[in-house]
């Protein structure tokens, strides 16, 4: 069946769905408190002060944009490094996935940082026992090379169709050859791309997890672990495919194809072994260090580290497991949707709820502000995504010229 | 397959490790250096002798340029009635906490910077823009920061304030320890300022020597611990106190230096970029492996 499937534009669909325009406007409200922030500081649009410096800018848009987007290296690593030919499908929509989402945590560093037009500073100021500065770097190197593994896809579209109207027309021939040079050079150079986005990727998905470590009494005994960064990669790891075969599976349904099973139910199987090696981490570090004792009572961090495990670790590795999951599109999609769930919990819980300064007038809890440009982000990203996969070559559809499989796929 | 073969694969990773390995001296020590001079400045607060009247306060916002109303204000007690922290307003606010030996003789705390020997500040900071002076001040430099209030997030005092309500160069405010004071040969303004000597300043070896021989004259007046001898591997700014530290909301740390943990396991993770680069090149030759053995199936079906 994958030889006939060849990644092409979606042409099926129009971009504007009663759904399009919701996220259009959900993008606007976001958008108008940005605004807000750049007119009168971060201040009058969040609820952060001098006790809890850190919000949900930073937990959700930062860190879980970080975690969520970790199918772009785990897909690369399974289907270019390992070269599992078969999985080759989903790693553009992952490649995409990726680009936009680091994309976004780049934007909403700059956002949630108060000088954003020192955003460069670190490429010339280092300070390399900062944990955060590794990550900075090894974003903006990570996010450059997601760009660069992205070229192929707009030069596949575009050689020998680019056609400039009117004045640009002479642009026409420059463009062209420009593209077929670049595909060229990194049809040779590729592999090199794939192995540094992994590398990059392993290192700061992990890096991401030191960043509170410094933060030391102030986060919560369940929490604060000099495992961290190692738990930050495990969950990276094994949240990497249920954010694949969660975007697979809600593309096929809006975009009315049928879903890849065959791949996804396979995808499937490998995530309750990476999940039980974090779960093995995360109980491991619970008992070594005997913290099960907060988790006696009954209050918002006790519920909340159950429910990460609970919800987003235990269930869906035992859904994972079954058959049955493998072969459902819903119960698949659910049992990745709890990973999904619950990695995101967990940076939120390690950046936000975990954070306890040691003096303080009262919780920090999200503002209407914050809330609505972390959603606006989200809904400009899935609108990126939409656009992109009717523009580009992304998605596999079913080939009707019979041809072998997509050129892209025996690179790097 | 119309990719690169075995050979120039294998000339193209030998140059990228080569240049990843050549970068390694200079980056693995980039980062601020921390020099603990023997002659490091300090202030020793003796909470016992400190009245609680605010002068210090007074005295730091009109040496940074911070707006304040006049000195005669300040003899309000109001503001003693709730817990205070230093802010982007105040770099300095004393604290009230009741004496139950005394209920007449309430204890009053100043709170500043502690300029931590080994500040996790400094090593959190995203671009080097707080650093530790041989005099012992940790000072912030508004030409590097951006804005990101890791500092904040590190600092175990929770010391670093950022002014949250201006869009464009917002700045991290904290104690600077008078650096531009005492360059003109001044005393810090608190310190300058304090009717009844409670601040004493000197460099830290010798306060230190003066607090100790304080405790040994008078054990009853005193609780046998200096804060901030040991705290946190020891900062610049100690207190004597005639009750339990902890009643007096200081918190309870470990001798540690603050930074610790999180910097050894940076540098185990680039101890000279040999982790990363290894992963490079083992994800190269499993890469190179597996391809060679989907092409040989190929060639053999």
């Amino acid at each position: 069946m994958t030889h006939y499937m060849r990644p092409q534009p979606v042409t099926t669909r129009k971009f504007i769905t009663p759904g399009v325009i919701v996220l259009l406007l959900l993008a606007a409200n976001g958008l108008a408190f940005l605004a807000g922030r750049f007119l009168f500081g971060i201040g009058a649009v969040t609820h952060l002060n001098n006790q809890y410096p850190w919000g949900i800018w930073i937990g959700i848009d930062v860190a879980a944009g970080v975690a969520l987007a970790a199918g772009g290296f785990t897909t690369a690593a399974l289907g270019h490094i390992m070269h599992r030919e078969q999985y080759h499908v989903v790693v553009r929509p992952a490649l995409l996935t990726a680009m936009l989402g680091y994309t976004m945590v780049a934007v909403g560093v700059s956002i949630d940082i108060g000088r954003y037009y020192y955003i460069w500073h670190p490429l010339i100021m280092w300070n390399g026992s900062s944990a955060l500065f590794e990550v900075g770097i090894c974003v903006m190197i990570y996010m450059t090379v997601l760009y660069i593994e992205f070229i192929p896809v707009v030069t596949e579209r575009f050689i020998g169709r680019v056609n400039l109207p009117g004045m640009l027309a002479g642009l026409t021939r420059p463009i062209d050859r420009l593209l077929r040079l670049a595909d060229r050079t990194l049809d040779r150079t590729m592999f090199l791309f794939i192995i540094a986005g992994v590398v990059l990727s392993t290192l700061h998905q992990s890096s991401l997890g030191t960043l509170m470590v410094i933060a030391g009494p102030k986060m919560h005994p369940l929490w604060q672990t000099p495992i961290l960064p190692l738990l930050f990669l495990l969950s990276a790891v094994s949240v990497g495919f249920p954010m694949v075969i969660c975007e697979s599976l809600l593309a096929s349904r809006s975009f009315g194809l049928k879903p890849e099973m065959h791949v996804l139910g396979r995808l499937g199987r490998m995530v309750a072994p990476l999940l039980g090696i974090y779960l093995a981490f995360k109980l491991g570090d619970l008992f070594v260090r005997e913290t099960f004792v907060y988790l006696k009572e009954v209050n918002t961090v006790s519920v909340m580290y159950i429910s990460e495990l609970l919800f987003g670790v235990v269930i869906p590795m035992r859904m994972f497991m079954s058959p049955a999951v493998q072969k459902s599109p819903p119960l698949l999609f659910t049992a990745a949707a709890l990973v999904v769930g619950g990695v995101a919990l967990n940076r939120i819980d390690n950046f936000v709820v975990a954070y306890t300064p040691p003096y303080s007038f009262g919780s920090y809890f999200p503002s209407v502000g914050e809330i609505s440009v972390t959603v606006g982000f989200i809904s400009i990203l899935v609108l990126l995504y939409r656009a992109a996969v009717l523009i580009f070559p992304v998605i596999s559809l079913p080939d009707r010229r019979l041809g072998p499989t997509a050129k892209y796929s025996v690179r790097g | 397959m119309k990719s690169q073969n075995r050979r120039s694969f294998l000339k193209t990773s030998t140059v990228i490790t080569a240049a990843a390995t050549g970068l390694t001296p200079t980056q693995a020590h980039a980062g601020p250096e921390n020099v603990l001079s023997p002659d490091r400045l300090g202030v020793l607060v003796d909470t016992t002798v400190c009245i609680g009247c605010r002068n210090c306060e007074w005295a730091c916002k009109t040496a940074h340029g911070i707006d304040t109303p006049p000195l005669e204000t300040y003899e309000d007690p109001a503001p003693l009635e709730k817990m205070r922290r230093p802010d982007d307003t105040a770099l300095t606010v004393v604290n009230r906490y009741p004496n139950p030996a005394d209920p007449d003789l309430p204890t009053t705390v100043k709170v500043q910077c502690m300029h931590c020997d080994h500040p996790a500040c400094v090593s959190a900071c995203i671009v080097g823009a707080i650093t530790k002076q041989k005099d012992g001040a940790v000072l912030w430099d508004t030409d590097k920061c951006i804005g990101c209030r890791y500092c904040m997030v590190a600092c175990p005092f929770q010391i670093p304030a950022f002014e949250y309500h201006k869009a464009i160069q917002p700045r991290i405010m904290k104690c600077d320890f008078c650096t531009d004071r005492r360059a003109e040969g001044k005393l810090p303004a608190c310190v300058e300022s304090c009717p009844v000597e409670a601040l004493t300043f000197g460099p830290r070896e010798e306060l230190l020597r003066v607090a100790r021989e304080r405790v040994k004259r008078s054990p009853d007046r005193y609780v046998n611990h200096i804060y901030g001898e040991y705290e946190v591997g020891g900062t610049s700014w100690c207190y004597l106190a005639c009750t339990g530290f902890d009643t007096l909301q200081f918190p309870k740390l470990g001798v540690n230096p603050a930074p610790g943990v999180s910097e050894s396991i940076q540098h185990g993770i680039f101890a000279y970029f040999v982790p990363p680069v290894s992963l490079y090149a083992l994800l190269g030759a499993v890469m190179w492996t597996a391809k060679h053995r989907a092409g040989d199936e190929e060639d053999q079906s």
